[in-house]
This record gives structure tokens, sequence and C-alpha cells, in this order.
């Protein structure tokens, strides 16, 4: 989702109607602009509509007009969730009294405080906030860019690109290869890659049984590792290859034109290739000039940027200290952050930041796994407080009820964000 | 058109099926015991108040959603609205899988899978309706609260409002609206009983390492303060 200028060109037309909207403004009311409708955006514009109840002017600005979830992606892929359970509107952000503009944000202006935008206009603000999720660090896998992710997708944003996966491994060939190669920290969601390599074995147990998946990874070792291997040994025995760093899982190149891994000086055909490039902040965190290398450093208090105290970066584009960059993270900050923001345009209260964080996986049908920690703000970063993993050995009752447990937050984040 | 037709007749013959044995098989002893799966939200007896749920006299032939004092789920009072009142068959096919009888219902239970569970529960709780009259009332069963907790913990009043801030962290799990798919619900709940069940979170007599780990950072005003704020929290 790098800016691509024929999408720009293809949609500024249709664009023009609705820029009229963001332009007229309530008299004298101060103004939040929000840049990218997810987990971290979608919270943030929501609470501070509804907790100022019309004192705040806030308008969100995202491309989309569905919110496909990269959470629950993953299970998508394995059978266990329709793509349509995914896609959510924004109608319920518009009714709860959120300007939403669909276009891409295209630069911001510190100095004048606005945001300019694909389509042509701009949006001036009194506070800015930033949640635009990720984007891939160029020339991180040797052979791959961009234009490669046809022939060998990321499905690491959902929608499309997790269809495109999906495709692909239905087409696999009987006993073929599906390849991996996983990215290196920081990245969204650690146990992504691996409950992608769960459902994924679980797809081909039950279609294409002597089909093999071989994870190319940079890391020695990877989120609740020790759940995910016992549950590969004792669901899809002898399916999955994991290299790590140790031998060889970082040295990788691809080519995407003979569909070939080389791994450590080994080359491989693959059937699939689900390349995760190393990944950044959102382009539009570093137009706005307050990322620091690849991510945009924040205060642990309110997550405004260290760059500037009138702009806040939520969720993955973040730098913020110990937590992971989750949905839930995103939520968790994305509700600080509205708290900070409405205290400081209204002089409402404003309460001590606490920030929580739980990731589930699914394993195999019924067989779910977590782990979570709590947070606290220090004049350093976010720094973590206590936490808790799922235990290797735990009864099939307990790990069905984490799996419904999961279910029922997907429930409970979804309408938290969109209403 | 007849695939639905037969469907619907299948599922309203299942119905009749198991009322008629409903009637024949339960064990109002063995009933008490399957009973305390529901002591923990739901009193019945003399006494018997409102908690979580509503208390359970005299449910026999009462309108779905119609006890006077308790905040029922939009759903069920729907459900009474459209004319479910509670025999041994209802109860039956609701405490079976309460969700399927009442999709949008606060009542986080799976239900109870044993057809003999069932019977026995429902001969159980029927002594406490006058229906059949001739049934006589039962020694006072309410199941009191368990806890050990400090009388000033639950004296201490909560603060709305910094409570609804707090719980902006309870809601990217709980739905404000009381659904509750996979993760109870936790609105509209007496105070006590939510200050009781926060402080066995925090002090790790209830399992649950979510819930232990985010009861556990909470001080006591702090889980007033939720307390005080889900207690009025109506369903949107
Ligand atoms: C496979 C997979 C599984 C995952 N599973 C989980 C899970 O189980 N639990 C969990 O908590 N997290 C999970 N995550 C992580 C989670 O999806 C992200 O951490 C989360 O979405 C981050 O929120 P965000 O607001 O930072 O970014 P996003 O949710 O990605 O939202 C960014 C939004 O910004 C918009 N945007 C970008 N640039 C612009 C621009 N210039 N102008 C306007 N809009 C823009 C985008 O269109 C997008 O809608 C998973 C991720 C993946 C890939």
């Amino acid at each position: 989702m790098t800016f691509n200028r024929r999408a720009f060109i293809g949609t500024s037309a249709a664009l023009a109607a609705t820029l009229a909207a963001p332009m007229v403004r309530g008299q004298g009311k101060p103004r939040v602009v929000v840049i990218g409708g997810g987990a971290g955006g979608a919270t943030a514009a929501r609470y501070i509509a509804k907790d100022s109840k019309g004192a705040i002017d806030v308008t969100l600005i995202e491309p989309t007009r569905r919110y496909y979830t990269c959470f629950f992606s993953n299970l998508y892929l394995g059978g266990f969730k329709q793509m349509e359970d995914l896609g959510h509107s924004y109608g319920g952000l518009a009714a709860g009294g959120v300007n939403v503009v669909h276009d891409w944000a295209v630069g911001v202006d510190r100095a004048a405080k606005s945001v300019s935008l694909a389509g042509g206009g701009s949006v001036p603000y009194d506070k800015l906030i930033l949640s635009p999720g990720i984007d891939f660090v160029e020339g991180a896998v040797e052979g791959w860019d961009l234009s490669a992710q046809n022939a060998m997708p990321h499905a690491y944003k959902a929608g499309s690109q997790t269809e495109l996966l999906k495709a692909q491994l239905m087409a696999m060939p009987e006993g073929g290869t599906f390849a991996m190669v996983a990215p290196p920290n920081p990245y969204r969601c650690p146990p992504g890659p691996y409950e992608r390599v769960s459902m994924v074995a679980h797809f081909l147990k039950a279609n294409n049984p002597t089909a093999k998946i071989i994870v190319a990874d940079p890391k020695p070792k990877f989120s609740k590792m020790g759940l995910f291997q016992e549950g590969w040994a004792d669901h899809y025995e002898g399916m999955v290859d994991w290299i790590g760093e140790d031998f060889g899982g970082g040295n990788v190149s691809v080519d995407p034109g003979a569909m070939t891994v080389t791994i450590d000086g080994e080359v491989t055909k693959v059937d699939v290739a689900n390349v995760i490039p190393a990944m950044k902040a959102g382009r539009i965190a570093e137009l706005a000039g307050v990322t620091d290398g690849n991510w945009a450093p924040v205060n642990a208090a309110d997550m405004s940027t260290k760059a500037d105290a009138d702009v806040y970066v939520l969720g993955d584009a973040s730098s913020q200290g110990d937590m992971p960059k989750s949905g839930f993270s995103a939520n968790s900050q994305a509700k600080v952050c509205a708290n900070a923001v409405r205290g400081a345009l209204t002089g409402s209260k404003i309460f001590p930041a606490k920030f929580s964080n739980t990731c589930w996986s699914l394993i195999a049908t019924n067989d779910g796994v977590k782990v979570g920690a709590t947070y606290e703000a220090t004049p350093e970063k976010i720094a973590k407080v206590d936490g808790f993993i799922s235990q290797t050995g735990e009864s099939a009752d307990l790990r069905k009820a984490t799996y419904e447990e999961s279910e029922g937050w997907y429930s409970g984040i979804t309408s938290d964000m969109l209403g | 058109m007849r695939l639905i037709l037969q469907r619907m007749l299948a599922v309203v013959g299942l119905i009749v099926a198991t009322a008629s044995t409903a009637d024949e098989f339960g064990d109002p002893k063995a009933g008490k015991k399957v009973y305390r799966k529901c002591s923990g939200c739901h009193q019945v007896g003399e006494g018997a108040r409102h908690r979580v749920g509503p208390h359970l006299n005299g449910i026999f032939g009462r309108k779905a959603a119609s006890h006077e004092g308790f905040k029922y789920s939009k759903a069920m009072v729907r459900a009474g609205d459209n004319g479910l009142e509670w025999h041994a068959d209802t109860l039956d096919s609701f405490v079976e899988n309460p969700r399927a009888l009442t999709s949008g219902t606060r009542m986080s239970f799976p239900g109870l899978r044993k057809q003999k569970d069932r019977l026995d529960l429902i001969a159980y709780l029927r002594q406490f309706s006058d229906d059949p009259a001739n049934i006589p009332e039962a020694d006072p069963t309410a199941s009191p609260v368990d806890h050990d907790l400090d009388p000033a913990i639950l004296a201490l009043e909560g603060d709305p409002e910094y409570g609804e801030y707090l719980s902006s962290e309870c809601k990217t799990c709980h739905q404000s609206s009381g659904g509750d798919d996979g993760i109870p619900s936790i609105i509209l709940w007496p105070e006590e009983d939510f200050v009781i069940a926060m402080h066995a979170y925090k002090n790790k007599k209830r399992p649950h390492p979510v819930m232990q780990m985010m009861a556990g950072r909470l001080n006591e005003e702090e889980i007033a303060a939720l307390a005080a704020y889900f207690a009025t929290l109506d369903n949107e």
C-alpha cells in the first residue's frame, strides 16, 4: 500500500464530490484529524467523538470503504472464517458523529497544521492522529519488491492479498511445497506468521496431506514458540520444516519468475511463496516527518510524537517501548490517546495511562493459545508490568475455551473500534 | 419454502418430544446439585433476590423477562413480548443452549448437554413456583455469594466517571451492548457481585490469567469505580 499513482488518478474525479465535506466545519470547534481507520485510528476517532459529545470536530481519513481485519485473516486461510466475516463498514463511526472521508492522506504540513489529500483538498487540524499501520522496507528480501506481490503475496495487509494467498494454497499440486519467508523483529503481530503456518498446515492436512511447509526465519526464536512447536508436532507431524537463524534462515533470496526460494545457498522450487518482508511505519508517518528510522517515536503518557506535541502516532507505526504491534495494543493505545487529546482540547479530566494486550492464536480446530501483558507509561517508554502465556500440555477443554474467548474478543474489539 | 417448513416442523417436533419426557423424569434432589451451576448468578427460594441474573421463584407459567426490578437484555424482553413463557419445554430448550433460544441473552452459560441434568434441574426449580400449588415451599436455597472481603471494601462508593474511563480497557473484549459470544457479559451486575468477582481475580482465587492480570493492577477505588459504571450501563 505505498502510494500508487494510478489509483490516485483513477479515483480523484469521484473523490472531488466528497472533498467538499471536510472543508465545511463547525464554528470554532477544536478539530481532530485521524489518518487511517484501522485498529488504532478507528478507535481513537470513535472515542473522541463519543466522549466529547459534539464538542470536538473529528474527521477520519481512510481510503477503503470496508476495513478487513488482519486479525482472524489466518483463520480464513484455515477455513474457519469467511472473507465476509472479516470486513466491517465505517457506517457505525459516521452514525457516531465522525466525519469519515474516503481518501488517501498524501502530505502533512505541520507548520500550517493541515493534511493534504490525494483527491486534491486539504483538511486543517488542531491535533493530528496517525495510525497508518505498516509498509514494507524496500530491498528487505533479495529478489522481492511490491511488483512481485502477486507472484509471491505477503498477505500481511488483509483483503485481496489474503484471498490471493488462499487461492494459491488451494491450487497447490498434490505433495507441493508452501514456503514462507518470515520477517525480522519488530513487525506487526509477533505470533502472526506462526499462526499462519498452523492454519496452512490445517488446510493442507485435510486437502493435500503430502504437501510440505518450509519456513525461512531470520530469527533464532519466535513468539509462543514452545506452544506452536508442540502443536505442529501433535497435529501436523512431519509437515512443517522451520529453518531458524542458526541454520541460515536469514540468508534468503527469492526469484518470483522462476518460483524459487534460496535458503542459505540451497535453491528450492516452490508452489506457493508467502514473503513477509521487514516492516516500517506506514509511509504517511515518514512524510509527516515524525519518524526516526523505520518507526515514529512517541511519548508513553499520551502517544504524542517526540517530534511534534500536536501529532500523535498509534499502533504499528509507533515506536513506544514494550508493547507488541497488535490490534489489541493499537486499540489500547488509542483510548489513552483519545483521553489525552480530549483533555487537551476541552479541559476534560485526563486519567493516568494504562495499557494492555492479549494475542490469541489458533493452532488447530479448538486448539487456541494466548499470551498477554499489562503496561504502564514511564518517562522513557511504555513498560511491561505483568504478563502470562498459555502453557504446553493444557487440557483440550481449556484450549477450546481459549479459542471461544478469542471469538468473543473479535466481536468485542470490532464493535469497540467501529461502533 | 417447503424445506423451511419441514425444518420448522422438525424443530417443533423436537420440543414436543422433550416436553413430554420433561414432565416424566425429573428428580428434584438430583436437580439441586445441578443447580449449583446456576447459583453463582441466580438465587431461588425464600428471600431470593436478583443478582447477576434474576431470581427464579415463581418462574413456571411466567412470561419471559417479566420479573419486576431486573434489567433484562433487549433480546429477552423481545422474546417475552413475542409470547415466550417459561414451562418445562421452553426451560428445557433454553437451558440446553441459552443462545439458541434467545440469541441476544446476557446469560453467559454454555448450556447443559445432558438431558437428565436438565430434567432434574427443571424438577428442582418447579418447587419454587406456585403452580402446581400442591408442591410445598422448600427451604431457602438462595446461596449467599461466598467471599471473605473486608466490608470496608464493599462499602466503597465508586466514581462512575472514572469507571467509564477505566472501562475502555474492559470493552476491548467485553461488549458494552452486553453481547456475550465467548466472553461473558459484565453489564448491569449488582455492584457488590462485581466487586467480589474482581477481588477474587485480584487475589487469584478465581482462575483466569487475563482477568487475574487485569484485576491485579486495579486498586480498590478503581474496582469500585468500574462496578459503579457497569451497574448502570444500559445495553445500547
Ligand atoms: C496475519 C495477521 C494476523 C493478525 N492477528 C492479530 C490478532 O490475532 N490480534 C491482534 O491484536 N492483532 C493481530 N494482527 C495485528 C493487527 O492487525 C495490527 O497490529 C493492527 O491492525 C494495527 O492497527 P493500526 O491502526 O496500527 O493499523 P491498521 O489496522 O493496519 O490500519 C491502518 C489503516 O490506515 C490506512 N492508511 C494507511 N495509509 C494511509 C494514508 N496515507 N491515508 C489514509 N489512510 C491510510 C489503511 O488503509 C488502514 O486501514 C494481525 C496481523 C496480521 C497481518
